[in-house]
Parts: structure tokens; sequence; C-alpha cells
């Protein structure tokens, strides 16, 4: 597909030529100190000059001398709320006068989206939730109908965060699945290339000059570069081999050693781009009239998630910690065949005592060699 | 539109029965005559009920899957939602959806020896595999039943166990850990009965359903006697709620128990079975 | 049900408090009229409904037990009750003002009155729970209205209310708020409190304080830690637990471990 170049202060037309086509645009902005995504609907809202620093249980945002509107890795979440609801109501009933019932499905309502600024790490994860909820035997309708409606615009990386560990989970910096459009930041613009029809037929409507030799060259240079930033790394680069090295280390001191730390919060698992867990409870109206069904995400830190009558499977947090580490990088390949995850650092940065997976799991399986 | 796999089917209650202080059955027939039609199911599986404001719960069901015009669960009082469906009456309506999960093979068990062990009452999926094998004598071979429980006045199902023990090719037994003094049946646990049995070589087939920790003596009793893995079958109870493999919460290890379960032929969940905090 | 009533009754009785918690009814606007559909209120001074010692189906009790009368008064309660439920702080876990267990009570009272003589009071406050059993603990200072009704409404369908003691941060998580202790570095309590509130604190860019009391399985030694490394003494983390929920075990347990707080020094 040919490159084209968009120039920074063309990219309102990118905006106006997608609600033209009819779709709500979300994208990066800064709001309470961290890069978040909501509607946009002008370019000045884009994070211009703004990078992110993150350590582990540590966020913040700095001022970088050069103006560039994406040259930051990522925030507390990004596209996961927007095809799987934080809370969603999945149902409703009532009564007729007969007081028999009657069941209505809730199907979803937004407008098509057009996501801008989805990272490589986010794309992998998508494709992660699309295997859960619409690549299964049993169908979820509603995020069916935000999935097949939604517009990736994407963006490649050209910075990453002290937590960003996409290069050894396998996932990125460089866009590795379907998007509509791709954007790669350099100085002046973006050099822009389009996946699907539905991109092409935006891109027609944009002032767009070739892309040079140069811009090109210096967008493969810059997404290098954020490759080359990586320092932290998942043991056995996020494969089966992690999983089975793992899994044989279920008695290890270390599950101890980390649940004294773990607050059982479930903060990872809530900014977790592949976290699917949710739980569902009924919202009667007070006269019971009617009832809505509804769900909303639930966590496996919680002891609601593994409660049945009279007795909590995982009563403990070096339980709970055992199963979320082992499902993400271990029992989701037998799930799902790809690994849970995508190396996007988030559940290092908002731990609130900042325990990082990629620790954890080396002192785990140091000794267990690669074969 | 296709089917909402989250939107229940109105169903409304035939009869009730109260079969012990704690343990109730409901005889349900789905609202929508054409859907009670096709409802179908195996011994093993289980549905999904809701009760007007208060929420789900998944059941087994108990009913035999020849009776087409109605099915039966058999529901314990544990929980804040089965405690709320006790209140339920003959007329009343439920949402159900279902069937979910896997079931026993009773195909597989076509001319073999049976033994089913269960541990506690109200072990609802074997009691709908037992009516299932008791109701086509001619197509299984000789059916042993262990039932297990922890106080001798704690049985019920009385009326339910002396037509079964009545049947030919049938034998039975009750094992109470604790016992009243004029209690007829083992007294001590029933792994300990079942240790002191003798089966034919091979050709049995076994199915179990209990605590795991009951579950994990019984399958080291019958590999000691040479049973093969594979001819065990259990049960598994995890955290159903959506019963299509998107909620998360009945994982154990890469199974989801409410659509890869909740019957397990013994070598599927080898590994983790019985390993506290899967 | 009681037979005398055609209507599930309720009452609301108060203890030691503020009466704020009791405000969550009367701020229910119009959910409150369509109550009184459901229920016959029998008791509820605040409101003009008076019947101390009429039975009742579902009892709201609000407050801590700190006087010998309120200990009788809190058994003739739960004599006559169904139900009963404690909604906020003082009533779940004794409140503020069982700050005074850490202290002699006796120098307190010199302090603030001319003659203590007249100050008929026990040396604690303590929870309803310590004296009678509790069906139901609503937290919270003050309660929340929503979950007050959900709760009513529940026992009406004959199931007992549910009260996820999940963490503050799930809930900030759903909202997307973005997390104040992360990004600001604000001693936010959320990661050890449970949930109820919808995260109203957090939401105004302000650290949860911890008013819904201890979430399931809190780890206050290591949320603890985290506060040192930014920046707060032993002393201030004992009072971030010896708080409003100060005689909840696990924030009582975290706080004499973090160091108790000389409120009195006899």
């Amino acid at each position: 597909m040919k490159k084209t170049f968009l120039k920074h202060e063309h990219f309102q037309q990118l905006l106006d030529a997608l609600k033209e086509a009819g779709f709500a645009c979300i994208g990066p902005q800064v709001r309470d100190g961290a890069i978040i995504y909501d509607t946009l609907t002008t370019s000045t809202q884009l994070p211009w000059g703004l990078r992110d620093f993150q350590e582990p249980g540590s966020y913040r945002l700095e001022k970088t001398a050069e103006y560039k509107a994406f040259s930051w890795a990522n925030g507390p979440q990004a596209l996961k709320p927007y095809l799987f609801k934080a809370e969603e109501t999945l149902w409703r009933v009532k009564r007729d006068e007969a007081g028999k019932f009657i069941f209505e499905a809730e199907y979803a309502k937004a407008p098509a989206i057009a996501f801008i600024g989805a990272r490589a790490c986010d794309l992998a994860a998508l494709a992660i939730q699309d295997k859960v909820f619409i690549e299964a035997k049993q169908i979820d309708i509603r995020y069916q109908q935000r999935r097949e409606s939604l517009l990736i615009i994407a963006v490649n990386c050209t910075y990453a965060s002290k937590n960003c560990f996409c290069v050894s989970a396998g996932t990125g910096p460089k866009v590795n699945h379907a998007y509509d459009l791709v954007l790669t930041e350099v100085d002046q613009g973006f050099v822009v290339q389009s996946g699907s029809e539905r991109g092409a037929a935006i891109l027609a409507k944009l002032t767009l000059t070739p892309a040079s030799l140069l811009q090109i060259q210096q967008g493969a240079l810059e997404i290098q570069q954020a490759a080359n930033m990586q320092s932290k790394k998942i043991p056995f680069n996020n494969t089966r081999a992690l999983g089975l090295a793992l899994m044989n280390k279920l008695d290890h001191p270390r599950w101890l050693d980390v649940a004294e730390r773990c607050l059982s919060c479930g903060n990872c698992t809530l900014v977790c781009p592949t976290c699917f867990c949710h739980s569902e409870r009924d919202k009667p109206s007070l006269e019971a009239t009617s009832s809505e069904h509804v769900r909303e995400w639930d966590s496996c830190f919680t002891k609601g998630h593994s409660y049945i009558t009279g007795k909590v499977i995982r009563p403990d947090t070096q339980s709970r910690y055992r199963q979320w580490l082992t499902h993400k990088v271990a029992t989701w390949f037998e799930q799902f065949d790809v690994s849970g995850c995508v190396g996007c650092g988030r559940c290092i940065t908002w731990c609130p005592v900042g325990i990082d997976l990629t620790e954890e799991l080396s002192a785990m399986v140091e000794d267990f060699h690669e074969t | 539109m296709k089917l909402d796999p989250y939107l229940p089917k109105s169903a409304e209650i035939m009869a009730r029965f109260q079969e012990s202080p704690t343990i109730f059955s409901v005889q349900c027939r789905f609202s929508d005559a054409k859907w009670q039609q096709q409802f179908c199911f195996q011994p093993g599986q289980f549905n999904i009920l809701y009760l007007y404001g208060v929420g789900e719960v998944a059941i087994s069901i108990a009913s035999d899957p020849t009776c087409q015009d109605s099915f039966l669960h058999t529901i314990r009082v544990v929980g804040r939602v089965t405690r709320a469906l006790a209140h339920l009456k003959v007329g009343d309506q439920v949402g159900i959806r279902g069937p979910f999960g896997s079931f026993w093979p009773l195909n597989d068990a076509i001319g073999h020896d049976v033994l089913i062990i269960t541990g506690g009452l109200g072990c609802a999926p074997t009691i709908a595999a037992i009516n299932y094998l008791l109701l086509r004598p001619n197509d299984y071979g000789h059916i042993t039943i262990l039932q297990g429980i922890k106080h001798s006045d704690d049985f019920i199902f009385k009326d339910k166990y002396a037509a079964w023990q009545a049947m030919p090719n049938t034998t039975l037994f009750i094992a109470a850990n604790e016992a009243s003094h004029d209690w007829l049946g083992i007294r001590g646990y029933v792994t300990d009965k079942l240790a002191s049995l003798s089966f034919p070589e091979k050709n049995t087939l076994v199915f179990i359903c209990g605590p795991e920790i009951m579950m994990q003596v019984a399958l080291d009793i019958l590999l000691q006697k040479n049973f093969p893995e594979k001819a065990v079958y259990f049960s598994l109870e995890r955290n159903m709620e959506c019963a299509l493999g998107h909620c998360g919460h009945c994982q154990l290890g890469g199974l989801f128990v409410c659509k890869d379960g909740p019957i397990f032929a013994y070598p599927t969940i080898k590994a983790l079975f019985n390993r506290p905090g899967f | 049900m009681l037979q005398d009533y055609p209507k599930p009754t309720l009452a609301v009785y108060k203890f030691t408090s503020c009466d704020g918690c009791q405000l969550a009814f009367l701020n229910a606007g119009v959910a409150l009229l369509e109550l009184t559909n459901l229920i016959t209120i029998i008791h509820f001074a605040e409101a003009g409904f008076v019947a101390p010692t009429q039975a009742v189906d579902i009892a709201f009790v609000e407050g801590s037990i700190s006087t010998l009368d309120e200990i009788t008064r809190i058994q003739q309660i739960r004599a006559q009750s169904n139900y009963l439920i404690t909604i906020g702080a003082c009533a779940t876990a004794g409140g503020i003002q069982a700050l005074r267990n850490f202290a002699g009570s006796n120098n307190w009272l010199k302090d603030i009155y001319a003659t203590s003589d007249t100050i008929d009071s026990l040396k604690t406050s303590y929870p309803i729970s310590h004296y009678v059993k509790v069906d139901t603990e609503l937290w919270g200072c003050p309660v929340n209205t929503a979950q007050v009704m959900v709760a009513i409404r529940s026992l009406l369908f004959n199931a007992a209310p549910q009260v996820k003691r999940d963490s503050v941060c799930m809930d900030c998580k759903r909202r997307g708020r973005v997390c104040i202790l992360v990004s600001q570095q604000q001693s936010c309590m959320g990661p050890v409190t449970q949930t109820g509130c919808g995260s109203l604190c957090p939401g105004l860019n302000r650290a949860c304080y911890g008013c819904y009391g201890p979430s399931e399985n809190p780890n206050t030694q290591s949320l603890g830690a985290a506060f040192k490394k930014l920046g707060l003494s032993d002393v201030d983390v004992a009072r971030q637990f010896h708080h409003i929920n100060n005689q909840a075990p696990a924030f009582h347990q975290a706080g004499n471990r973090f160091k108790t707080i000389p409120i009195w020094v006899a």
C-alpha cells in the first residue's frame, strides 16, 4: 500500500472526514494528569508535546522539546472500555398484566467509533478479546455490534516507557494487526498508510503528499528507537515455554513473597487490556415493576470471583495472584492459543505498590532453561 | 437477529416438592410451547435459573431427557439465590437459559457396568444419571451405587433409594460417617466401602460427584484397583455465572468448567485436580 | 411478615451518631414515596414515626453503643426485629467516637465538661455487632442511599442483601478515573477500602479516607509501607487506619502496628 504524508496542521481534516463518514472520534487527550481516550473533536485536544514517564507504581506526564501528538507510550486504558464496557445492561425484564415475564435484550446503541491512536499492544489485545467474545461458540452480541462498526486508526510507537516490553512479548512497537489506517509520526506530520477500503476512502478526503523516502526512513528509525528503549523483558519471549515453566513452579516460595506485597485490589486486572472477567447482577426497580440485568468488570482478585456456595476456591492473595499470573501467561494458551500478555506494562504502572510481573516471572522461572 | 445467549426464556413452575428441610425440587415448563418441545439435554448438564429481581444461579437438570413436556431441578438451599428460589410456588415464573455443559458418557456406557459414587446429599448430577440408567436396564450391565452422607439423619429420597435397591442388576450402598442407633446402612466413609468391593477387571465406567477431597480418595482407590484413568468421570463445581465461557469465574487452569465441563474424564483435569486454589 | 400489617414493617433506630445516615432515607426523595407503597414505617423518630418498642420486620440501626442504656435498648430492638441492618460507620464499626477506646475516657470528660458527674457514658464506643447479632452491615460515613434502597428491595424479594466488599479501586477503574495514588502520589486508602460509595472522593481528585471500612482481603501492611515511601510518618500512616472505622478489626490492627495515635497521654 502506498505511503503518504499528512501534515500536523492537516490532522483536523482527518477528524472532519471521519465525522462526515458518520463516526464518533475517540482519541487521546490529557485528563487528571494522564493520557486517556475520550471524544475528540479538534486536533488541539491531542497531547501535543507531552510524554508519559512511567515506573512501577508511578505515572506522570512531562513536556518534551518536540511538538508531537503521539510521542508517548500509553495511559491507563485504551480500546477495551469502548468494546467490552465496564458496566453494561445485558437485558431487561418486566411483567405483563398477567404477571408473565417479558425479557428484552439490550443491544449496543452507541454510534460507530473511529478509535484514533490504537497502539500495537492495544490491537494485539483487541485480537484476544475478539477471541473471547466473538470468535467463540457463544457470541456476545453487544461486543460484536461495536466491534463490527469500529474503525481503527493505529499509531506506531516511536517512544516506549520504562514499563513497556512489547518487543519481548512479540506484539510491537510496530503495529502487526489489522487496521484501517496506520500513522507513524515524524517531523512535521505523519507517514500514513491505509489497510482497508474504509481507510482508503477516508484518506481520499485529506490533503496528502507522497511520503518522501526521508520521511519513511525517519518513521522506521523512530519505531526502531522505541524498540531499543525497552529495558524490560518477559521471560521466554512470552511463548508457551514460559507457561510450561511457570506451571512447574506452582509451589515456588515467590508466590508467598508477592502475596505479602500484593494489595489484592484488582487494579492490574482492570487496566489489563486482555482481562475479560465480569460478574452479573440484577438491578430491580424499587417497586419491582421491572429489572435490569447488568454485567460489570470483575477481577480474579475478588472473593466473589471464585465463590461457590459455602466455599471460596481462592480465599487468599497468594492463590489469587497465582491464578492471575498462571492464567495470563500459561493457561491462556490452552484457551486462546496465545499468551494473555501483550507487553503494555499497564499492570506494572498502575499497581499502587509497583509489582512488576516481568520480575515476578523471572524470579520464578529463572532456573528453567529454554530448550 | 441472532439468539442472545445471555437472554433467559420464561418458564412456569408446574409443581414443587419439598424433599427435605433444605432441599426442594421444581418441575418447570417453558412458557413458549415450541421452545419446550425443542429443549433437549443430557444427564449431567445444567440450566441457569433466573429469579426475578434477584439473579441467576446454575442448577443441574434432574429429570429424564425423554420427558418432553417439562424438566426438573432439585435445589439445595445454600446461597442467596437458592434461598430466595425456595419461596417459589406453583404457577410462579422463572427465567431459564440452557442447557449448558458436558454430560455423563451414557452412550459410551451402553453394554458396560456403571459404578456411581456420590458424596453429600442433593448430588443432582448423579441422580439424573442413576434415573437414566435404571430406566434402561437392558442397555447397561450391573449398576453399583455408593452414596456417602455425613449423618444418617440427613438421609433423604428414602423412597427413591428403596425403589433403586429393588431394581434387578443394581447394588446400592449408603454409608453415613455418623449414624443413629437404628441406621441400617453402612457406618463409616463411603470410600472405605469402595475399597472393600471388587469389580470386574475392565468394562466398568465410574461417575463421581461430591467434595473434591472425597473424589480424590475415591480416585486413588479406583486406580489401585486398576481402573483405567479414562474410565473415571467427575462432575466438578465451580462458580458458573454466564455459562458461556465469557465471565471467567469457573476456570480450572485452561478449562472453563461451564462449557468444557462440568463432567470431565479424569485425564482432562489430571494436572490441577484437587489442587487448592485452582 | 408481621400479622398486624398488610405490608412488611420497617423501623429506623438511632444510637450514638450524627444522624447523617438517617438522612440517607430522608434524602431518598421519590424513592421514599415509592418505598411507603411497599412497606409501613412504624418507627423513625427523625421522620415523625414513634413506636420504639413495637415488633418490626426490617430494623435499620444507626449509631454506636456508647452508654449503658443503649446496651439494653439494642437488645430490646434485636428481640423485636426479624432482620437487623446496621447503617453507617458508627453502627457498623463504632464510628469516629470510638477513638476514645484508645484513650482514658475519664480524662477526656474532665477536660471537656465542667462537671463530669452528670455524664453517664461507657468508656468505649462499640459497633452494634459487639452486643447483638447483625444480619447485614451497610458501611460508609454516611451510608449510601441507593445501597439502602437496594437492600430493602432485596429483602422484599426474600433475598439477603448483597454487599460487595471489593476494593474502591475496582469502582475507580470501571468509571475510568485516573488513579490518584499512582499519578499524584496521594495517600489513597482505596486499595484496602470496600466499595459502595461509587469512588466518590477519588472522582473529585481527593484521596479515599476509608469511610467504607476495610475491603474483604485488605493488605494494610503493604499499603502502609507504600504510604511511608510517599513520605508519611508512622503516626501519619496509623492515623489513616485509626480514623472513622478505627474499630474495624483490619484497620484497628493496622493502626496499632504502625503506631497507636497518642490522642491522650495520661
